[in-house]
């Protein structure tokens, strides 16, 4: 009995060794991933933020087409990183609505003056009422509606190159 | 020279802003005009989690959104909602971690027994111990 206690500290100590190499290999997921996925896109009315492009109103939303819905704003970096790969998803023949995050409209006209312009609708979210009905908990994020409304996907934080492909995947299956 | 001119320009370089420069919702930070309705909103904020400054309640945080957190709590509470369906509103969207006070769930089940579990054991040894002393 003694003889097997004398191992017991080298053995809590490995315990320990090894919380600590698991916990620098693998970091704890600090996301905060929306309840939304899988249920119908919640009711929101944006009004337009742009002069020349509708706002967000969920109660005509267009169905029969899966639509990647866009949460941005013009004071966020990482959304300035992500605009190319928006783009490139626009030009594959995603169709982009957004959402834009305590903004103002010229602000907003100078982001996309600056950074390309991949969105059809863009509603104006000065609150953030319609950032918390999703249940999103940053910009970017950009959730992926299917063709019958309904909440399938959603990838927080800025979509990059690699992401690119798997959004139109997500958007083809959602069809 | 050069070196001193560029940590003066390094100097005059504002920080990077990454937050909005549209102000807050009035009710993110003016109480509500019934105290009652405050006082409810002020206990339900105090249980709800910032959700970018995790260790913090919506009550504690000077966040945006916590913020605007704030302010759907007080809007929906002066509009007559009760502070639990304000509370099940944020956790359809969030899920449990958005409260501090989780609900009894299969999840949640060890941290709600392994209090009465330990105070069990407490209560055995000491029921020992002191059995020991009085024989």
């Amino acid at each position: 009995m003694k003889k097997l206690l004398i191992w017991l500290p080298l053995a809590l100590f490995l315990l320990v060794f090894a919380l600590v190499v698991n916990g620098m290999i693998e970091p704890s997921d600090r996301l905060v991933r929306s309840a939304m996925v899988g249920k119908p896109l919640p009711d929101l009315r944006l009004s337009p933020i742009l002069a020349d492009k509708p706002g967000i109103d969920t109660s005509d939303w267009p169905k029969g087409k899966p639509r990647l819905l866009n949460v941005f704003a013009s004071w966020c970096i990482p959304c300035v990183a992500e605009a190319p790969q928006l783009l490139k998803l626009r030009k594959a023949g995603a169709e982009i609505d957004a959402i834009a995050v305590r903004d103002s409209t010229p602000d907003v006209q100078a982001f996309l003056a600056r950074n390309g312009d991949p969105y059809s609708r863009i509603g104006d979210d000065h609150a953030m009422r319609a950032q918390l009905a999703l249940g999103s908990s940053g910009v970017p994020e950009t959730f992926v509606i299917d063709s019958r409304g309904v909440i399938v996907d959603q990838h927080i934080g800025d979509v990059r190159a690699e992401d690119v492909p798997k959004l139109l995947a997500a958007l083809e299956k959602a069809k | 020279m050069r070196r001193a001119v560029a940590v003066f320009a390094l100097l005059l370089a504002g920080s990077a802003q990454a937050d909005s420069s549209v102000p807050p919702s009035p009710l993110a930070y003016t109480q509500l005009a019934d105290p009652d309705q405050e006082a409810q909103a002020k206990a339900l904020m105090e249980t709800l989690r910032c959700l970018v400054c995790q260790g913090q309640s919506i009550a504690d945080s000077d966040a945006d959104m916590a913020g605007e957190m704030r302010a759907l709590v007080r809007q929906r509470i002066s509009a007559g909602e009760r502070p639990e369906q304000v509370r099940s509103w944020l956790v359809e969207r969030y899920g449990d971690y958005v409260t501090y006070d989780p609900p009894l769930s299969w999840v949640t089940a060890p941290l709600w027994i392994a209090p009465l579990v330990l105070l069990g054991i407490g209560l055995l040894i000491a029921r020992r111990l002191f059995k020991g002393k009085a024989a």
